[in-house]
């Protein structure tokens, strides 16, 4: 048994010992330990470094607010930075590291800091470092060759950059009544609204149910609270409408009743069962939700206050009732309330001497004298610390008289020999999810302290959350909510019996004593007292001014410890009672939650693969897959040894020489259906549709309200009431929530029906001038010469068997024909395609080709109607309508939308016969050295095999009226430049004849 | 009041600190003034300043409700850029990219301005091709920008998953090397004490509830602290524009108030030494000074006023801060916070006289205000003074979405949750 | 955030994609008035209250519903059918709030 651990007493298993590491040493501790017990059980004192100054710190806390025993677990390649040692449970072969160190904790050459003092002042950043006005360190140089050293000063742990092998899982969960935190309040309301049936959730932060019962040392219904703790949960467990979640920190309070939880499933194990997640989270929507969270013991803000040895009271307390370990031999306390006293005594009992019980305080009830004599402790009413001794551990104090009204210091300071002191400066409630909520909080002048306000949404408080602090109250306020939540009626009680130490919860109203020394409010940032004094001094003295000078608050531990000691201060320095100061509110999360948690189920699956039905054939015969959105497509189907242009070029010749086949299946696909359907269609094209025939399709156009082009695509006539829209791959979702938006809120009048039937159709184009000979030789059930289908006609026929609908029309300029097949069929009709248009030569092309067949042509796509251009810029208003309105129509003839200098669809042909690039601006003047004047830019360009030109379609100022018209590329970013002619847009077959036929 | 700076930190040291002074007055407001702008945000406060130095007009009076830079000034994800598509865009951030890039200096308070660089990552060859675009259509303005490969990326930010493996592989990245992140609430601070040392007033917790009129005009505004004259009422409000023009009894507006929500994790040593942006989604990351990861996605999505966030977006924005950098699952989300954005309906600002008589207008920020503060108060203060835009706000007027010139970078039309 | 659809029931507002402000009303497809154009398109009322918008149950019904929202809680004090027509969903689901 190590020096600091007690024969008995604890929640921890003395007959397991667990072997961990940290900085390397070995250490042993029990199973129940956390690394901060364990720690302080073998001795150690030195736990971490702070932010700024780099001092040496122990552990403050035994909980989730501790600011300075910060860790980084390691899991092989894995890192975990800055987790608090007091909420590690440790595991054989845990190992931990200490942080913001260098080269080892005990020796840190960061420590330097300290002796810049007060340079390094609170917002000393703003005013220097500016560097020269003139000469080579002008502008930003200066800043930013210092910001290289302060960057690498700064920063606590290190992250890992090896993917973290471990799961997170994701849990939506439903209740009537959540539970948060389960102390004694919190047990009893879970219990009280299991018992009324309702579905009920508790969540608790740590491992173990019962929250202060735990180490509270006090006896409820005749068992030690711990053991009434333990069969309260128990009990709840025998339930199936409850459902415990221990280790589960609720962190955020959203909108609806929304809370989110994060459980750390097996960060407590060596080895994580199959298929456990590390951490899962929760959300859950609550009905109501009951907070019992507890509260918060404050640090006295004094002279040497952040000294490793120096804790709060509680802390200690829990650590000797709870883990049976002491933090230290010859303990002084020093405190402003009477809960210190209950700490003393079972320090005691543990087997420390408690030297001293400093008070502030000058007068004591005969109670808290009574406790202090059980405990052996001389009682300094009266009186303070004023300073702390020690280098890396705590060796003793000074105190002196003080007065409370004035906050002087009066006598000879007096040293006392201890190798901890505890301190307490009175209780916080636990409001931070009260205050995500919505609410401001109000202070209590009585117990000095912020309580919650009044609900804005439905969750009830219960125990010290609502600041009563005794066990008694809490259960009763626990079971009041237990049986409210669920809308139910209490009846009569008999009290439970606690026996418990006497203590009143008002503490006095002192928060800092003012001597020489550094005395801390915020450990983790280094934030003073006296930093505190000084924002006030420039002005920075609403809450938020203050947090944001001195980064008061802004640390790991979010202001949990220093939040109420900095308001105080800064009260004081105003003159002002603390609530005039303000608080800040809360927002998420309560404590830091991991990244991994929150996007739990979504690695490498952060958006939907969209695969089209004949993706499988594609992979297997060679095709170098493309992302178009989510979509995957091929790009190039290449054989061995080509390159990228190679292999398309040689799969649009020879399409155009004899056939191509390629995968049309991500277009976009509505059927509109409905009496009014051809209506619905006029008003949402610019061209007419009520005018097609059955059995003829169209290509149409849609502006959006404002008059710019939205999408294009060819709509089928397949019945009277009966269209199939196709729409580019793109914008498929966007069309299809546009129409809805003008059928549902616009035109609900219109009796009209759209489905998105994308996912249901597989389509493949074939073109070319052997397309029709390769149709005819595996179609049955339809002709398809010129008068069974001409130019936009659609037949329906057998392909191997399967019904396929057959459109004649065409992108890549050739002859062409799209099929489609139900989804399921897709690869079943597409190898019946390439079989019988093996005897004619007919190629896969991907979607290389089909640009470059589509850029030899002058069609537009997504790179032309990009959301800037109208249907006049892209040549394109013979679509426009005269003879009804469409949407759009009152908006696009607006003075921007037809001035003379927009950006118009031209073609561009190399004149050096170089490639040209995507995005590459064009000039009149060519100045490489200071590119200037852009007259516009390529949106897509390729080799074109048919004119064995360099070829690009571009948007250039003035248009048509350029065509003829010599410039120059100017390509800065990939150094590019060159002579170009701006020609057409229309390259390869004007006139159509070619698919025409 | 004292000049900062090293010398003045050690001789304030060597007293213990006690001589500094107030950064700025915190005076009463006076009966008139010539111009009152309301609003003590960035822009509110460097218009002010800018009122002052460049067009030597003092008698300035900055009206804040609250906190002086409890806006948005104080809620960003403090990144400074100037890498637009659309000229008009590129020529205002580049003035004020200029003006940041001297910024510590004019003011006398490092404002931290970093200029680390700013990636813009594409996931495509198509991507790529916009990228270049819009890096080529920079370089036309004389605005630094380069492409970047994986290879070179994957040196630059090593924590990158720059494997051809991920869901969206990076095909590369346009770099603005002079893009940097700056200290936010230190611009506030900057500026207000910028202001303040050239007479200006800036009166905190001061709520504009109406507008003083003759007739059309504005002649001032009523306010918690008593009514208050002025010749000019300069607005720069952002979030809260629809709320302060219904008071002037103008309730519509092309403009939408949404929430976005940013956040912040544990202090880390450095690993990400620029500004990173996603290209399959909306997602940015930065690391602070102090060593958070700085970062933000999405607008919520709808209309909200509250300065709080949804659950969703937070689920979102980490899955893709995952998809870039898969070894971060263990770094721990520490804050998190709500902006209200001024949602414009073409994503661009909007600095103008009017739209009533004696009343000047500066919004529209959607969530780019930050990057423009330096900029926005000079053009604003520039119109304020001459009572017509300077060429760099210009193209900025609240009529031209009517007239059909709006300025949409992403093309998206008037739907300003998708700007 | 949760929505309650009239034909769907209490959902995230994650499954519901905002459509914006509800009181514009677009003028006969006919009409040349630009400025009543104008405001359609481009005028929003942004009210620091109660807020009249449209959305649609794009994860679910696909309906777009009128909700009455504050923009400064988020509390939601009304939801029903944009369409103001309830029947063609009240036929699918009795007992649908009307």
């Amino acid at each position: 048994m190590s020096p600091r651990r007690s024969d008995t007493g604890g929640r921890i298993d003395r007959l397991r010992t667990i072997r961990f590491t940290f900085d390397g040493a070995s250490y042993t501790g029990h199973a129940g330990d956390t690394l901060a017990s364990a720690l302080l059980a073998n001795g150690v004192s030195l736990f971490g470094r702070s932010f700024k100054y780099h001092r040496p710190r122990g552990v403050l806390t035994a909980g989730v607010e501790e600011p300075n025993a910060l860790v980084t677990v390691l899991r092989g390649e894995v890192r975990e930075p800055n987790i608090a040692a007091t909420m590690i449970e440790i595991y054989d072969g845990l190992t931990a590291v200490s942080q913001n160190r260098f080269p080892s904790l005990s020796w840190d050459v960061g420590a330097v800091n300290q002796l810049g003092g007060k340079v390094l002042s609170a917002g000393f950043y703003y005013k220097t470092f500016m560097g020269p006005v003139f000469g080579p360190l002008k502008g930003t140089r200066f800043w930013m060759f210092c910001e290289h050293f302060i960057r690498r000063a700064a920063g606590l742990g290190r992250a890992g950059t090896a993917p973290d092998t471990a799961r997170y899982e994701r849990m939506n969960a439903f209740c009537d009544v959540l539970v948060v935190g389960s102390g004694p309040a919190g047990l009893i309301a879970a219990k009280a609204a299991t018992d009324q049936g309702a579905r009920v959730i508790l969540a608790e932060l740590e491992p173990h149910f019962g929250g202060s019962a735990n180490w509270s040392g006090e006896v409820i219904d005749d068992m030690p609270a711990a053991d009434w703790a333990a069969r309260t949960a128990g009990q709840l467990e025998g339930h199936d409408n409850v459902r415990l979640l221990p280790r589960t920190t609720v962190w955020g309070y959203y909108d609806g009743n929304t809370l989110a939880a994060l459980e750390r499933v097996t960060d407590h194990k060596e080895n994580p069962g199959k298929g456990e997640p590390r951490h899962r989270y929760w959300a859950i929507r609550a009905k109501t939700v009951v907070l019992a969270t507890g509260s918060f013991e404050r640090p006295l803000v004094f002279p040497g206050n952040d000294r490793p040895g120096v804790m709060l009271a509680h802390a200690a307390e829990r650590y000797a009732n709870e883990y049976g370990v002491l933090p230290g031999d010859r303990i002084a306390l020093f405190t402003n309330n009477d809960s210190a006293y209950r700490a003393a005594l079972a320090l005691k009992k543990a087997g420390a001497a408690i030297v001293a019980i400093v008070d502030v305080r000058p007068e004591l009830s005969n109670e808290m004298r009574k406790l202090a004599g059980e405990a052996e402790a001389e009682i300094l009413a009266g009186h303070a610390v004023v300073a702390t001794e020690g280098g890396k551990a705590l060796s003793g104090l000074k105190v002196q008289r003080f007065d409370m009204a004035s906050g002087a210091l009066s006598g000879d300071a007096r040293s006392i020999h201890a190798d901890c002191l505890l301190m307490s400066g009175g209780w916080s409630p636990t409001i931070h999810l009260a205050s995500q909520a919505g609410a401001r909080a109000e202070w209590n002048e009585a117990l000095q302290a912020f309580l919650p306000p009044k609900p804005t949404q439905k969750w009830i408080g219960a125990g010290a959350f609502n600041g009563h602090f005794k066990t008694l109250e809490a259960i009763l306020d626990g079971r009041n909510a237990g049986l409210s939540a669920v809308g139910a009626t209490g009846t009569p009680m008999a009290y439970p019996s606690i026996e418990s130490l006497p203590g009143d919860p008002r503490p006095a109203p002192v928060f800092e004593i003012k001597a020489k020394g550094k005395s801390f409010v915020d450990f983790q940032h280094d934030v003073t007292a006296e930093d505190v004094r000084l924002a006030h001094r420039e002005g920075f003295i609403s809450v938020e001014h203050l947090k944001r000078y001195t980064t008061l608050g802004m640390a790991t531990d979010q202001g949990k410890n220093s939040n109420i000691p900095g308001l105080a201060i800064m009260a004081e320095a105003l003159g002002k009672p603390i609530p005039e100061v303000g608080t800040t509110r809360f927002r998420p999360p309560y404590s830091a939650v991991s990244i991994g948690s929150l996007a739990a189920e979504r690695f490498d699956d952060i958006k939907p693969e969209r695969l089209t039905p004949m993706h499988d054939w594609h992979v297997a015969n060679g095709a170098t897959m493309y992302a178009a959105g989510l979509w995957y497509r091929p790009m190039i189907y290449g054989l061995s040894g080509e390159t990228i242009e190679q292999a398309y070029v040689r799969e649009a010749k020879a399409t155009r020489e004899s056939a191509g086949i390629v995968d049309v299946s991500t277009l976009g696909k509505i059927a509109v259906q409905g009496p009014d359907a051809a209506e619905f269609l006029d008003r949402v094209y610019t061209n007419m549709f009520s005018t097609l025939a059955v059995g003829k399709a169209r290509y149409g156009l849609m502006l959006r309200e404002d008059g710019l082009a939205f999408d294009d695509g060819t709509t089928w006539r397949l019945g009277e009431q009966d269209f199939l829209m196709t729409t580019t791959t793109a914008n498929a979702g966007k069309v299809m929530q546009h129409l809805e938006y003008f059928l549902d809120v616009i035109w609900p009048e219109l009796k009209v029906h759209v489905t998105s039937v994308t996912d249901e159709w597989a389509g493949a184009a074939i073109g070319g001038p052997k397309a029709r000979a390769i149709l005819a030789a595996c179609l049955t059930g339809t002709a398809v010469d010129n008068a069974t289908l001409p130019f936009m006609g659609i037949v329906r026929g057998k392909i191997a068997g399967v019904p396929v609908m057959i459109c004649r029309l065409s992108f890549s300029g050739e002859m062409a024909f799209e099929v489609y097949c139900g989804a399921g069929y897709g690869t079943h009709v597409w190898e019946a395609l390439v079989e019988a248009g093996k005897p004619f030569g007919l190629v896969t092309y991907g979607l290389e080709a089909l640009g470059t067949m589509r850029i030899e042509k002058g069609h537009v796509t997504g790179a032309e109607i990009d959301g800037r251009t109208t249907a006049r810029d892209l040549h394109l208003d013979w679509m426009l309508s005269k003879k009804k309105p469409f949407i759009g129509s009152a908006m696009m003839d607006r003075e921007g939308l037809i001035a003379p200098d927009r950006l118009e669809l031209v073609g561009l042909i190399a004149l050096d016969n170089r490639p040209l690039n995507g995005g590459a601006h064009v000039v009149e003047v060519l100045d490489e050295a200071n590119p200037h004047d852009s007259i516009g830019h390529i949106t897509a360009c390729c080799y074109s095999p048919a004119l064995g030109k360099h070829i690009a379609l571009a948007l250039i100022k003035g248009g048509k009226a350029r065509h003829g018209s010599r410039a120059f590329v100017s390509d800065p970013l990939r150094n590019r430049f060159g002579p170009i002619e701006i020609v057409s847009n229309h390259f390869y077959d004007s006139d159509g004849s070619r698919m025409h036929g | 009041m004292a000049e900062y700076s090293a010398f003045s930190l050690l001789k304030n040291a060597l007293t213990g600190n006690k001589d500094w002074k107030p950064a700025w007055r915190k005076p009463d407001p006076k009966a008139s003034y010539d111009v009152i702008v309301i609003g003590g945000g960035g822009h509110g406060l460097s218009t002010a300043y800018y009122l002052a130095k460049e067009h030597g007009i003092t008698n300035v009076a900055v009206l804040e409700r609250g906190w002086l830079g409890s806006g948005n000034v104080g809620r960003n994800t403090t990144a400074v850029r100037s890498n637009y598509l659309l000229p008009a865009n590129t020529r205002f951030y580049e003035h004020s990219m200029k003006l940041w890039e001297n910024l510590s200096h004019d003011l006398n308070y490092n404002v931290m301005f970093s200029q680390r660089g700013c990636l813009n990552l594409a996931h495509t060859p198509g991507q790529f091709d916009d990228l270049a675009r819009r890096g080529n259509a920079m370089r036309h303005l004389g605005v630094d920008a380069e492409l970047m490969t994986t290879a070179e990326i994957a040196r630059l930010v090593p924590a990158l998953d720059v494997s051809g493996s991920a869901r969206f592989p990076i095909v590369g990245g346009l770099m603005q090397r002079r893009a940097g992140t700056a200290r936010h609430d230190a611009v506030a601070w900057g500026y207000a004490r910028g202001a303040d040392r050239r007479g200006v007033d800036i009166v905190e917790n001061c709520e504009v509830t109406g507008f003083l009129r003759d007739g059309d005009r504005i002649t001032g505004v009523s306010t918690t602290r008593g009514e208050i004259r002025a010749k000019k009422v300069a607005l720069a409000v952002a979030g809260s524009t629809g709320r302060v023009m219904q008071l002037a009894g103008i309730d519509h507006m092309p403009i939408e108030s949404h929430v976005l929500q940013a956040f912040v994790s544990e202090s880390l040593k450095p690993i990400i030494d620029t500004i990173l942006t996603f290209g399959m989604g909306h997602f940015y990351i930065s690391q602070s000074d102090k060593g958070g990861l700085v970062y933000g996605g999405d607008l919520d999505g709808y209309n909200s006023y509250a300065q709080r966030g949804s659950l969703p977006i937070v689920d979102e924005v980490m899955s893709e801060m995952l998809a870039l950098f898969p070894g971060l699952a263990r770094v721990r989300m520490l804050r998190s916070w709500g902006g209200v954005c001024d949602m414009s309906m073409d994503g661009s600002p909007i600095i103008t006289t009017g739209p009533l008589p004696g009343m000047y207008l500066n919004c529209g920020w959607c969530y780019g205000g930050f990057k423009a503060t330096p900029a926005s108060g000079w053009c604003f203060a520039w119109t304020i003074a001459k009572d017509e835009p300077h060429d760099f706000n210009a193209p900025f007027t609240l009529d031209r979405f009517y007239r059909g010139l709006v300025i949409d970078d992403k093309g998206q039309g008037a739907t300003p949750r998708m700007h | 955030m949760l929505i309650t659809c009239p034909y769907c029931g209490p959902r995230d507002v994650l499954e519901f994609t905002y459509q914006g402000d509800g009181n514009r009303e677009r003028p006969q497809p006919a009409s040349q008035n630009l400025d009543a154009w104008n405001a359609y398109v481009y005028d929003r009322l942004n009210p620091a209250g109660d807020h009249n918008e449209i959305w649609q149950h794009s994860g679910g019904c696909r309906s777009h519903l009128r909700v009455v929202r504050n923009t400064l809680t988020h509390e939601i004090s009304s939801t029903t059918f944009a369409r103001g027509d309830h029947k063609s969903a009240a036929r699918h689901k009795a007992g649908g709030k009307s």
